[in-house]
């Protein structure tokens, strides 16, 4: 569960996001939209303990974050960034088994059950197959997945995701999500990622956070397009969205 | 996947231990291995042949032996931390900040009128390496902070290679001869000015340096993804940053003290080791760079005898093809 309490963040003089309130219960998918230079990424490197907070304060799990030590903040919160990893030599199974840090000795000496819960984490996220693989050899959606299995293997109640579908082609976008989705029912997590897919965010989640500087809205997905606010904030010259279908039509 | 690693461990040392006996028996005057071992073991052996073997080539082997390692997992640490192919010692100008200092320290204390002896001179000298890498090494991390681009880092290092150069220059410049001709010699790298007083010093340092380096295994893992996803898993990035920093400082900064900027081995070996292993984690290279790092420093060190030339020119020679060959296989290293 993740709960923002007055929360207020900013980057250099700008203030992005003022005194925002917003629950995102266990077992949701969340999607974060809003237009670039809007905060998606800084609202998501603080909940992840990277960026500074301005005000207010952020609860994970019931826990407020700067109250958390790094160690038991990488137990509570996995973060899959827009950085595409790309390292030669390094085995899928290796990479997960990075996850798994917060738990193991100061040498990183996997036991049998953090070998389990890579298994598992692999198998999850479809890529069992790939696990002595090595990452310079695989595509973009697969070196996606590996990311999220990394981020499974750290077994955190919350799975923070930054533009996890920008480099992916359609039908990987779409699978992706429909994963994200899965986890989250299924192993009860909040999973909260950014993209600029709105008709992913508002067919496939559970519920559409829309930052509206500097306001967040978090709405169910048909709410969310019956308020008026996408039209407003995304709507333009050469594109309109269309309340009844959920999606944007270009002018003519 | 384990049996290689294991297999590749075991011709490693193996190899590490052929080059050392045959370290022994090349010199000036070559000394068949029967009597090496004679020599070694207290048998019999002329007066003579024992005291070359073991107070001059003993010394230099394990001196070779230390330094090779010590390179070569401050550059592999280096690489990890920077995210850096050509990280290096020597291209990110740490090397040349030992320099600096022991420069300061060989020119500079004669001009000032002060000279040291001994033991003195041996832990001033190290002591101004370490001062002069640390510094160094202090500026390329604050500037790698805000700067992500290699390519200004590794410019940032060229240029520090230079200024010290320029600054060696002018020491030199205005020293006397005796100083000058010290220094001169020292650049050229070698294994052999080390002495049993200076190596009481050598091996306690890279030991050190070595072990910290073994602390910092987990981390350094945990860097291959980045700075961002190291912390996310619940990486202190300050002290890691502090640890690798005392490690490279303590192992570069001894070697160049005692050996003379020692170039390109650094900056190889890494590359090597993850050729041979095919693997990223650390606790795989670490180890498989130092073993690597040991022998190929001691062939280095044969094939200079053999030639009779300073065995920093070796190690570039060397060196060079390796990087060239890094460089065009990671062109996306920009």
């Amino acid at each position: 569960m993740i709960r923002l309490e007055a929360l207020t963040l900013g980057y250099g003089p700008r203030t992005l996001l003022d005194a925002v309130s917003a629950e995102l219960p266990a077992g949701t998918l969340t999607a974060l939209i809003g237009r670039n230079g809007t905060g998606k990424s800084t609202l998501l490197r603080a909940l992840a303990g990277l960026g500074p907070v301005r005000g207010g304060r952020v609860l994970l799990d019931g826990r407020p974050l700067d109250a958390t030590p790094p160690q038991e903040l990488a137990r509570t919160v996995a973060f899959v960034t827009t950085e595409r990893v790309r390292i030669a030599d390094l085995r899928c199974r290796d990479l997960v088994a990075l996850g798994r840090a917060p738990y193991t000795n100061w040498i990183g000496r996997m036991q049998a059950e953090d070998s389990a819960v890579v298994a598992h984490a692999l198998d999850r996220v479809g890529m069992a197959d790939y696990a002595d693989r090595t990452l310079d050899r695989m595509s973009d959606g697969e070196s996606q997945r590996v990311m999220i299995a990394r981020a499974l293997a750290q077994q955190t109640p919350i799975i923070l995701l930054d533009e996890p579908t920008s480099f992916l082609d359609l039908p990987n976008r779409y699978e992706l999500c429909t994963l994200l989705a899965r986890l989250a029912h299924e192993e009860r997590k909040c999973i909260l990622f950014s993209t600029h897919e709105l008709d992913i965010a508002l067919s496939l989640c559970d519920a559409v956070a829309l930052i509206d500087p500097p306001q967040l809205h978090l709405l169910p997905p048909d709410e969310m397009i019956r308020s008026g606010r996408i039209e407003r904030l995304f709507g333009s010259d050469t594109v309109r969205f269309d309340t009844s279908g959920g999606f944007f039509r270009i002018r003519r | 996947m384990r049996s290689r690693t294991a297999l590749l461990f075991a011709a490693l040392t193996l190899a590490a231990v052929a080059l050392f006996l045959i370290d022994l028996t090349v010199g000036a005057v070559a000394i068949p291995l029967r009597e090496v071992w004679a020599a070694l073991r207290g048998g019999e052996a002329a007066a003579a042949t024992v005291k070359i073997v073991r107070d001059i080539r003993l010394l230099k082997a394990v001196v070779a032996v230390a330094a090779g390692a010590a390179l070569a997992v401050s550059g592999l640490q280096m690489q990890t931390l920077f995210r850096n192919p050509l990280a290096g010692p020597y291209v990110l100008g740490i090397s040349s900040g030992a320099s600096l200092g022991v420069a300061f320290f060989i020119l500079g204390a004669p001009l000032l009128g002060l000279a040291g002896h001994g033991a003195l001179a041996s832990l001033g000298i190290a002591g101004a390496a370490w001062l002069g890498a640390a510094a160094i090494l202090a500026v390329i991390a604050a500037v790698s902070r805000r700067i992500k681009d290699i390519l200004v880092i590794l410019i940032l290092g060229m240029m520090f290679s230079s200024g010290v150069g320029a600054v060696v220059q002018i020491l030199q410049y205005l020293s006397r001869e005796e100083a000058l001709k010290a220094f001169v010699i020292w650049t050229m790298g070698s294994l052999g000015d080390v002495t049993a007083a200076r190596l009481a010093l050598l091996l306690p340092a890279v030991a050190l340096g070595l072990a910290l380096a073994v602390a910092a295994v987990k981390p350094l893992n945990l860097l291959l993804l980045g700075e961002q996803y190291a912390r996310t898993m619940g990486l202190d990035i300050r002290r890691t940053r502090q640890l690798v920093f005392l490690s490279t400082t303590l192992l570069a900064g001894t070697v160049t003290a005692f050996c003379g900027p020692i170039g390109f081995l650094g900056l190889a070996v890494p590359h090597v080791a993850r050729m041979l292993f095919r693997n990223a984690d650390h606790r795989v290279l670490l180890p498989g760079a130092a073993l690597a790092g040991a022998v190929v420093l001691l062939g280095c060190d044969i094939v200079s005898k053999w030639l009779t030339l300073p065995v920093n020119t070796i190690t570039a020679l060397l060196g060079i093809p390796i990087v060239v060959w890094v460089v065009v296989r990671n062109k996306s290293i920009c």
